[in-house]
């Protein structure tokens, strides 16, 4: 679809069927997982903390889960939960960050270390935390208003720098916490309590703004998906460096639908690709094709003539490539990609803090604060 | 050379105070800090007052591109950089035009008569050469052709002219040197390993100084140099040190002394640059030094450090304080251990960022949203930077809290004479972090539970088996650390916090009063106004004045026996270079009728001011 020209989508209240996410599953939502739950001490707890035997369980806490009923949130916390005890990382050496917004209430339902920080600056603390404990797994949660708008500069400046932690970016276009208003990934046009006119702001695309800020991975995928979002999930913890993530959350609050184009049976066969490394690009259950026609991507129907062979082999270890895929971006004509756009190895920040602070101790030894303190001019008053 | 027998007569003197003034491109800064080694060296107290403008190379010749560069030094205890100018070194028209008022009646003036030509007289909008009519009148004018002078000296030296006309500020050193019976030693010393890569660079410019230190003794411009006899420091070891120096250890040495890893989060601003720039040295010494994006991710960073277990350290100037608000109270709300530096400069706005001022007192104090208070500490001498930073650590390590650290420009780049300190003897800084449990039949852990004595609660970092939980900016529940909505909760929540800055009174230790210990007048101080109050009050004993003063280290939360030591006074004068800031504070707290002297010129206090005030006061009332 071209910019501008998706029709505004219902309001709040309209009589759209909420729809459950897959993560979600037959839960009553006014029930949150680990709810009612008593307060105990983790298993583990004064052993060795070695992952083994873990469950989702283990990483569910007895918080409340908040978000509103319906919400794409829960699918990717589930998603998350049932991902993490694979993972072979002990609970307590986890950590999530947030920023604000309803994605950042995220850490508090990890029965892992966490902080839901303040608007926006959720890659700061996630900085100085991992530049100062390596050792430490590092995922930051948080949002398309928390991180594209009010912590932009933070975003492109972590990913720059390549700290190696996950990033996923819960986009639901929409400002859900503050109920309502257009965000910076708002299509232009959009209806929203402050923008009744509707928005004239051009909408950011996450996924080429990350490639532009220089990120080592980048992916997008889905929360109606849970199966995909876990194996992107996975990748982006395999990955050493920022590994950032955009997926699409539905918002059946304030945006309901938003991505429904993408991530509904009906619908998603012929509007999402999957991109796989070194796989051709193919979509429409196997009966299209993508390949190259110059530097655009051209859909094409798989027949006698034109076989999978015609296809793209995508290369997630090209930079161009990523960025021509990454403008495949609300084209009514073609698909929208999910997936690993991007992989690139890239020493990460941690890496050459450590590196470099060695050395330095290698040539300078261990700090002595006497000798210190004595350095420079001095000179002796006798009693 | 200094053993050479001088020739002319010495005059001994008390103290003096010299500026050297020039454009920013001049040198001055350099000349400055190599007469300040050389009179360290003598053995001198001393104090000084760096001066310069907020350009880099502002244009040469004007007034606002004057740099200057002033010390007194005696062999008495010296408080401050000094009233009244007794030399002043001249390099060009505008140095003579912006810092003629400060030079005393009577005072020396050496000028670079090159560069009073007619270009650089309307560069200055002189309509006329000062020193062809009356304007120097009264003073002991010394002409000299620094810039012939070091031309002659270097024709032979393969220099380009650029390049001897640069060093034309080792030529004023030379002298200034001479005139004062300083060392020449320090100074060649520091040329010959700064350009030890570049012998021709080196060679010349130990050739100008040398020239410039026999010049003095050969020309009849001067009939006598002066000597200042050694001051009667404390016996101890010393070095002569910049404020931002004793800062940086003073850091240094809070983590080697807890064991912490310090995490340094900063954004350059000026005057707060060289604390990145002095610590980034240190990094043998388990720190980290981050410069940020911004001045957010700065303090940013330095929570999620303290999260992780390190001493988070963030630092800035005004401006960034405001910026870093917000984070300050979520570290404020995840009781983290957080120091912020705040190295005050002029205001609002970008103000005068290279000018000295104490006027965010009242933003460390209230500028954040909610009920968040924290700690303030302020150091008060260059060399007092080194202690008080170190205590700013402990206390916030101690009671699980941000502390606001204030210096100034005028303390960053100022320096004195320090006695080396030895590290056993600063306050014990023990660190407990929260243990995994010893058994799985433990209660659930408790994030905001509190210890007794300090009400700070545990710090659990990341990697203790157990200890898993989650901080955040939403308001906690009482040991918890739950969200929690509960307005009784809130209410509780939002005093105890308060009770636990309350506390930290019992780390401050008794109030030491200068001068009088009860009279007529006591003075308030806090920052760098230290050294001019307390040479105004020792100036005011001597002429009778019943004054004493305090200076307040801890600025929040006050000492216990402030109101004890005020009630000893008829009364109580608050000096700040501010609109009136901690006046404010304690008229607040005490309910008193305390006099405020307020100052924002971007200059510090001279004493002679606030003898005049004292003066005024007591007389008139």
């Amino acid at each position: 679809m071209e910019e501008g020209k998706r029709k505004p989508t219902l309001p709040p209240g309209a009589k759209r069927k909420p729809t459950l996410p897959p993560g979600a599953g037959k839960k009553k939502p006014t029930l949150p997982p680990g709810a009612g739950k008593k307060p105990k001490l983790p298993p583990g707890a004064g052993g060795d903390g070695a992952p083994a035997g873990l469950t989702r369980k283990d990483f569910e806490t007895d918080q409340d889960v908040r978000w509103c009923p319906g919400c794409g949130d829960y699918a990717i916390l589930a998603t998350v939960q049932r991902l993490m005890p694979e993972l072979g990382v002990p609970r307590e050496k986890t950590v999530f960050i947030s920023g604000i917004g309803c994605s950042s209430r995220f850490p508090y339902y990890m029965n892992t270390y966490g902080m839901h920080s303040i608007h926006g600056r959720a890659p700061t603390i996630a900085t100085g935390l991992k530049a100062s404990r390596p050792d430490l797994d590092v995922w930051i949660i948080t949002g398309d208003g928390d991180s594209l708008s009010i912590g932009g500069n933070h975003l492109i400046h972590l990913l720059r720098r390549n700290v190696n932690v996950q990033l996923l970016l819960f986009n639901n276009q929409i400002y859900g916490l503050t109920k309502g208003q257009y965000s910076p990934t708002s299509e232009r046009g959009k209806i929203t309590k402050s923008t009744p006119y509707g928005s004239i702001d051009h909408p950011f695309n996450p996924v080429t703004l990350a490639l532009g800020a220089d990120a080592t991975f980048v992916a997008r995928t889905m929360d109606r998906d849970p199966k995909h979002m876990k194996e992107i999930l996975r990748e982006a913890h395999t990955h050493k460096g920022a590994s950032f993530v955009e997926i699409y959350q539905n918002c059946n609050i304030f945006n309901d639908g938003a991505f429904f184009r993408y991530t509904e049976k009906d619908s998603k066969p012929d509007n999402a690709v999957f991109l796989q490394h070194e796989k051709p690009m193919v979509y429409a259950n196997g009966t299209r094709g993508i390949k190259l026609d110059g530097y655009n991507l051209v859909s094409f129907e798989l027949n006698e003539n034109n076989t999978v062979d015609d296809c793209l082999v995508y290369d997630a270890t090209s930079r161009e490539l990523a960025g021509i895929a990454g403008r495949l971006f609300n084209k009514s004509d073609m698909p929208q990609p999910f997936g690993v756009f991007y992989q690139v190895e890239r020493g990460t920040y941690d890496d050459l803090l450590t590196t470099q602070t060695e050395g330095i101790r290698a040539k300078m030894g261990k700090g002595d604060l006497t000798k210190l303190l004595n350095s420079g001019d001095t000179w002796v008053i006798e009693e | 050379m200094s053993t050479e027998a001088p020739s002319k007569p010495v005059e001994t003197l008390p103290d003096a105070t010299i500026l050297f003034a020039g454009d920013s491109g001049d040198g001055m800064q350099l000349t400055g800090t190599q007469f300040t080694l050389a009179t360290a060296y003598a053995r001198n107290d001393l104090a000084t007052l760096p001066d310069f403008p907020a350009e880099i190379r502002a244009p040469a010749g004007t007034t606002y591109g004057v740099s200057g560069f002033q010390l007194q030094f005696g062999s008495g205890v010296v408080r401050t950089p000094g009233d009244e100018v007794d030399l002043l070194v001249a390099m060009n028209p505008a140095a003579l035009k912006v810092n003629l008022g400060r030079v005393k009646k009577g005072g020396t003036i050496v000028v670079n008569t090159d560069a009073f030509e007619k270009r650089n007289l309307e560069l200055a909008r002189m309509t006329a050469n000062p020193l062809e009519d009356q304007t120097l009148d009264g003073y002991n004018v010394i002409e000299v052709k620094l810039t012939s002078l070091t031309r002659e000296a270097l024709k032979d030296s393969g220099l380009n002219q650029k390049e001897i006309d640069r060093s034309k500020n080792m030529l004023a050193l030379g002298l200034s040197l001479w005139l004062y019976s300083r060392p020449i030693e320090p100074a060649e010393e520091w040329i010959a390993r700064k350009f030890a890569k570049k012998p021709e660079v080196r060679d010349a410019n130990l050739h100008v100084l040398r020239h410039g230190y026999y010049y003095g003794e050969t020309t009849e411009e001067f009939v006598v140099r002066y000597d200042i006899q050694p001051a009667a420091l404390r016996p101890g070891k010393y070095r002569a040190i910049r404020g931002v120096e004793a800062l940086a250890l003073g850091l240094v040495a809070a983590g080697q002394r807890s064991g912490l890893p310090l995490f340094y989060g900063s954004y350059p601003i000026t005057p707060a640059s060289d604390v990145l720039h002095e610590l980034s040295r240190y990094r043998n010494f388990g720190i980290a030094t981050f410069q940020a994006e911004d001045e957010i991710a700065a303090v940013g960073s330095a929570i999620g450090a303290s999260f992780g277990g390190s001493l988070g350290i963030t630092g800035t100037s005004g401006p960034g304080l405001a910026l870093k608000g917000e984070a300050v109270g979520l570290a404020i709300m995840t009781e983290l251990p957080l120091v912020v530096l705040n190295m005050q400069r002029g205001g609002p706005s970008t103000g005068l960022p290279t000018k000295t001022e104490q006027s965010d007192l009242l933003q460390a104090y209230y500028g954040r949203n909610g009920e968040a208070p924290c700690p303030i500490i302020a150091a008060s001498t260059p060399g007092d930077c080194f202690e008080s930073a170190y205590e700013a650590c402990r206390i916030a390590v101690k009671y699980m809290t941000p502390v606001i650290y204030l210096a100034d420009g005028y303390l960053a780049n100022g320096s004195e004479p320090w006695p080396i300190p030895d590290p056993d003897k600063l306050n014990p800084f023990p660190v407990a972090f929260e243990k995994a449990p010893a058994s799985e039949d433990e209660e659930a852990f408790l994030p905001y539970r509190r210890d007794e004595e300090t009400l700070s609660r545990p710090w659990a970092k990341p990697g203790t088996v157990g200890r898993e939980h989650r901080l955040g900016g939403l308001e906690k529940e009482h040991e918890t650390g739950n969200v929690s909505y509960d307005p009784e909760n809130h209410q509780f929540m939002t005093n105890l916090r308060a009770e636990k800055v309350q506390r930290v009174t019992q780390e401050i230790p008794p109030l030491e009063v200068h001068g009088d210990d009860n009279g007529d007048l006591l003075v308030v101080g806090w920052g760098s106004t230290r050294g001019a109050i307390e040479a105004a009050v020792d100036r005011a004993n001597k002429k009778g004045l019943s004054v004493g003063s305090v200076h307040l280290r801890y600025v929040r939360p006050l000492p216990s026996d402030l109101a004890e030591v005020m009630g000893r006074f008829k009364r109580v004068l608050v000096p700040e270079l501010n609109d009136g800031q901690l006046v404010r504070i304690l008229r607040a707290e005490y309910v008193l009728p305390l006099l405020a002297y307020n100052k924002v010129k971007g200059l510090p206090f001279g004493p002679a001011e606030l003898l005049a005030e004292f003066e005024r006061l007591l007389t008139n009332g």
